[in-house]
């Protein structure tokens, strides 16, 4: 493609280019006599020319080497890119080229962002909405659920029994004990990085271990609270195999979210401007007042942000979660008492381990209806972020 | 907002620096708290590694740990590598995006969209990856093949598509909202006055990005970067189900490679004896190749401080 | 502005969903037709309420962990209908799929009161679990049968014969056509395509690979030079995925296939029979169950373990070598008499005729022989609480 447009580009953009580049914006008003406005602009159906033309040529291509819809978008996409900017760089100048070749570069990977974002929504919508709209699929649990129902379902002779009941609760809560452990830490951890440190020695150790935290692969956070809480446990002499509940996962999972939460609240403190501490300072505020007041409000929305974005990181989590709080197919509200479910492993059980192993749809699409709620639930989850970080973010903020 | 009621100076004074020294105290013990997890978690590791680190090689499952651990370090490596090299360009075009190109309108649900995909639990997209991925890049791979076949990289295509390449590309959907969101907010945050600035003194737009936004963002955006390689790295469930693992090989067509947590995942729950403790240790290793990684990350971000607001 | 009005709008109504949905009431058999709410200890089915009376009934939690094989049975035994509920309604039984050896691990720590494992207690483990089972370790007792499967894809042919050396050369990759003449020749009259061979195999440590393995190993040591092992060997490339379900669902998607999985799951994929002897066997729960009852025992320190050594070289006429036995381990000795009730519940119910009938009925796996059944409600009925 490129090699094909460099001489075009050599012969004609130079000397254009070097009468734009210089100080030329009066010259090309005259010669065209449009508005002075306007003058030197290119026509505002460029675009869909360009575009047209790059679809045609990339149609063109695949005829030659065999025509199929993704490639015929791709090139024509590609074909775009160039088109504009030889066109823009021909007709206008070299800087404005430069700034609709990076526009068209940034939209375009938006778009290449959407491409595989869509096709995971898509799957996991398409496949479980079938799920979650099972009667009772929220209000089940798994109890007495065997093989013997799943194939009377795959074979149409029953409803698909079962759901997510149990697991939904375990996940709500350990996801909750563990916000309500990180998050204070974290904040608090990431204030004193931002306001207390000065910068010294023990803040840049925080800080870099804090970023090699975040490298714990999950399962080893998951073996680590379980034997972490199994040494607790036989401190207080409990019987072994007693710290099997949700507490365990809740902190395996704080061990995951600690880092993630001062990582982006501490981005996010820092970029409070200076001036608004200085102000406050100079009105007599004490230091924790004006942290308090007008850096975290400051911040708040980011942080919001960034805390669910922590939360959503470890709600989703699988393997911490299977090696600290059992498997069990009943509900259970005990944080500190008995096996608890999750979401996750939920998911993670029913697609590996099918309920009937002859008849593994009505698992799948268990599976599937759990990851849907799973996003749904991050979602809420979100919306309330939202809402919170502007109930306490400062009137005026910036934008 | 900031309604501060002025205190008399006199009086304020005790209660303040009694208040102060609290809440910085407190700060402080957060601080030391998560050292204290961490310490907790590296003791954690190399207590159960330490029989593997030296026991004698006849009872390990390569000829020594060393070689054993090895291969599945680079594997790691390349699997993160890979999804960074996809994942950072897409998610800070997409980041500016949703800050400076993108009318308002459009960029509030972007964002919102964006920030929910983060949310989808990795073992879903495993299953994506697994179900719906793999057998899609089959024929591209056997293209790739037959074209840029005299790339060593691209050589005999797999015929379930599960391959290192694909495990890249999952990683990289899954890290791509995580770069995108943090990023996102740092350019957000970029001074107003930098970027009217910088338009009024007749910069295009993208000179203003450049000029105003990319240099004030560079830490937090690095540190976004870190967070995805993090999340790369340690990435656990998809990787698992997504990769025909086996040894390490440089044709990302093929089967094989495997990276640490995925094998920690596979093979943990049949794991007894001193395969437990080797497998411990190869989270070790994973520990110790994100201490060197964060070391020249933060080498790097120290070397762009005088940018950031604070301080 | 607006949109995110909209968008909590939304949520509004989509928390209100959720709601409704929740409203709808359980589904859950036995809860929702009793009436009863979904308390933890279950109240059982009415329907077992006749075999009830005859034992002595008991109550609590028994609490087990292991092998993920067994997860679909267990559904069953604890779950069912007509499992341990429909004899012993106030009997809980928790069951966590960590994995045989996690399983093994956590019965050594006195986490849980048996294991389920696909491979028995080696002489290191029975040593190491006496700290919690007392002096006389453990006992091994089958309970799941599950013959494996060597299953392939390939369109036009459902029907394959094949013999240990050629399955071993399949999966080293030293056949790599379906129409080699090795393969020909063992099928006459079946027209083989030239394509390719994908040989499929558990990218996790299992003890389907352990037993298939073990299988290429004794039966074919000419072709297969590797030890048996849980772990595929790491010298030999080849796809892999995950778990049963895993291998099975990338071989169904794949053309040309082959691959080897519990046959109760491999669904959707043709199986291939089996050279034993002279004839070809096709796998069947009950050609699997004849090989178990045909093996030896294995020389064990305790004197109630079950545990089995398929004698792949001289299975009987009409047998299925390619079996995994998978066993729960019990404690010879508990510390109190209630756990001690619990567990010989427990296990002499799985293994017994019912027990095994109804994960047959619900999973598809082989149920043991009755002599085996016999001497396993033996071996439980030693369990006694520690001195």
């Amino acid at each position: 493609m490129t090699t094909q447009k460099t001489p075009l580009e050599d012969s004609v953009s130079q000397p254009i280019a070097a009468t734009a580049s210089g100080d030329a914006p009066a010259g090309p008003e005259r010669r065209h006599g449009r508005s002075r406005l306007t003058a030197g602009q290119l026509p505002k159906w460029t675009p869909y020319a360009v575009g047209a033309g790059a679809l045609v040529l990339s149609a063109a291509i695949m005829a030659l080497i065999g025509f199929n819809v993704a490639g015929w978008v791709i090139i024509g996409a590609i074909a775009y890119v160039v088109g504009m900017y030889v066109v823009t760089l021909v007709k206008e100048n070299r800087r404005k080229a430069t700034d609709g070749l990076w526009r068209n570069l940034i939209i375009g990977a938006f778009l290449i962002a959407l491409v595989p974002l869509i096709s995971v929504m898509w799957t996991v919508i398409a496949n479980g909405w079938q799920g979650i709209t099972q009667p009772g699929f929220f209000a089940s649990d798994m109890q007495g659920i065997t093989g013997k129902y799943d194939r009377a379902a795959e074979a149409g002779t029953g409803p698909i029994l079962g759901g997510i009941a149990h697991a939904l609760v375990g996940t709500l809560l350990i996801t909750a004990a563990a916000t309500i452990i990180s998050v204070p830490i974290g904040l608090l951890a990431s204030i004193y990085l931002v306001e207390y440190s000065n910068d010294n020695v023990f803040s840049k150790v925080i800080r870099f271990f804090v970023d090699v935290m975040t490298g714990i692969p999950s399962i080893v956070a998951g073996l680590f609270a379980a034997g972490f809480m199994l040494a607790v446990f036989k401190l207080f002499g409990a019987q072994p195999g007693a710290q099997t509940i949700g507490l365990s996962a809740a902190i395996a999972l704080s061990v995951i979210m600690i880092p993630i939460v001062v990582r982006s609240t501490e981005e996010m403190l820092r970029v409070v401007p200076n001036e608004l501490r200085e102000a406050s300072a100079a009105l007599g505020v004490r230091k924790w007042r004006t942290t308090l007041k007008v850096v975290l409000p400051t911040a708040i929305s980011g942080i919001a942000s960034g805390v669910t974005l922590a939360i959503a990181r470890v709600v989703g989590e699988t393997a911490p979660i299977l090696v600290t709080a059992g498997f069990t197919v009943a509900t259970n509200w005990n944080l500190v008492k008995d096996w608890m479910m999750a979401l996750p492993v939920y998911i993670y059980y029913q697609l590996t381990t099918p309920t009937a192993p002859q008849a593994p749809e009505p698992s799948m699409i268990r599976a599937w209806g759990g990851a849907l709620v799973l996003i749904i639930l991050v979602m809420l989850l979100n919306l309330l972020a939202r809402a919170v970080a502007k109930w306490l973010a400062p009137k005026t903020a910036g934008r | 907002m900031t309604t501060v009621t002025a205190p008399s100076p006199l009086t304020a004074g005790e209660k303040g620096r009694a208040g102060d020294k609290f809440f910085s105290g407190l700060t402080f013990a957060a601080g030391a708290l998560i050292l204290v997890v961490l310490l907790f978690v590296t003791l954690f590791l190399v207590v159960n590694a330490y029989p593997a680190l030296v026991a004698s090689p006849a009872e390990l499952t390569g000829e020594s740990f060393f070689s054993y651990v090895w291969p599945l370090v680079l594997g790691t490596l390349l699997a993160a590598g890979l999804a960074l090299l996809f994942a950072t360009p897409v998610a800070i075009g997409v980041a500016l995006f949703i800050s400076h190109v993108a009318p308002r309108k459009l960029a509030k649900p972007v964002g919102y969209v964006i920030d929910l995909l983060a949310a989808i639990p990795s073992v879903v997209y495993g299953a994506w990856g697994m179900l719906f991925l793999a057998p899609l890049l089959v024929p591209i791979y056997d293209w790739l093949h037959t074209y840029l076949g005299w790339i060593p990289l691209f050589g005999d295509p797999s015929a379930t598509g599960r391959t290192i390449l694909t495990a890249s590309i999952v990683l990289a959907v899954m890290v791509l909202p995580i770069i995108t969101a943090l990023s996102r907010e740092i350019f957000v945050q970029t001074p107003k006055l930098h970027e009217e600035a910088a338009l009024a003194l007749g910069a295009t737009r993208w000179e203003m990005i450049k000029m105003a936004v990319l240099p004030f963002a560079r830490p937090g955006v690095i540190s976004a970067i870190m967070l995805g390689l993090g999340r790369a790295l340690g990435e656990t469930m998809a990787v698992a189900l997504v990769l025909s693992s086996g040894a390490l090989g440089w044709n990302l067509l093929s089967e094989g490679n495997n990276t640490i947590p995925a094998e920690i995942a596979a093979n943990f729950p049949e794991a007894s004896g001193l395969r437990y403790n080797e497998l411990i240790a190869a989270g070790l290793a994973l520990f110790v190749i994100t201490l060197v990684v964060n070391l020249a990350a933060r080498w790097i971000v120290n070397r762009h401080k005088e940018f950031s607001g604070a301080n | 502005m607006k949109l995110t009005r909209i968008g909590q709008a939304a949520a509004v109504l989509s928390i209100a969903a959720l709601g409704l949905t929740a409203c709808g009431g359980s589904n859950n058999p036995g809860t929702s037709s009793s009436g009863a709410g979904t308390s933890g200890s279950g109240s059982g089915s009415a329907s077992g309420s006749a075999s009830a009376s005859d034992a002595p009934q008991v109550t609590g939690t028994l609490t087990g962990s292991g092998a993920s094989s067994q997860q679909s049975a267990m559904a069953a035994w604890a779950e069912g209908a007509d499992g341990i509920k429909s004899v012993q309604s106030g009997l809980k039984v928790q069951y966590s799929p960590d994995g045989s050896g996690a399983g093994v691990k956590k019965l050594i720590a006195g986490q849980v009161q048996f294991a389920g494992s696909d491979a028995a207690l080696d002489a290191d483990e029975q040593k190491q679990v006496q700290t919690f089972c007392g002096p006389e370790g453990a006992m091994n007792i089958p309970v799941y049968i599950a013959p494996i499967a060597v299953s392939f894809k390939l369109s036009g042919v459902d029907k394959l014969n094949l013999d240990a050396s050629t399955v071993a050369k399949i999966f080293s990759n030293k056949i790599t056509k379906w129409n080699d003449p090795a393969i020909a020749a063992l099928n006459e009259g079946v027209t083989l395509p030239d394509a390719k061979i994908t040989p499929i195999h558990r990218a996790d440590e299992s003890g389907t690979t352990d037993n298939f393995t073990e299988y290429l190993h004794s039966a074919a040591a000419s072709d297969w030079s590797w030890d048996p092992a849980k772990a595929w060997p790491s010298d030999l490339a080849g796809e892999s995925a995950a778990k049963t379900s895993g291998v099975v669902g990338l071989a169904a998607q794949t053309e040309g296939s082959i691959t080897y999985a519990d046959l109760a799951a491999a669904t959707n994929l043709s199986h291939a029979s089996i050279k034993v002897g002279e004839e070809y066997v096709v796998p069947t729960e009950e050609a699997a169950a004849k090989i178990v009852e045909a093996s030896k025992r294995v020389e064990s320190t305790n004197k109630n373990d079950m545990a089995v050594e398929i004698d792949y070289s001289n299975a009987p006429a009409g047998s299925y070598p390619v079996t995994m036995v998978s066993y729960q381990i019990f404690c010879q000795t508990y510390k109190d008499q209630n756990t001690v009730d619990m567990v010989k519940a427990w296990g002499t119910f799985v293994s017994s005729q019912a027990g095994q009938t109804a994960a047959q009925d619900e999973v598809g796996s082989a149920p043991l022989a009755a002599s085996i059944s016999d001497e396993a409600a033996k071996a439980i009925a030693t369990i006694t609480v520690a001195k």
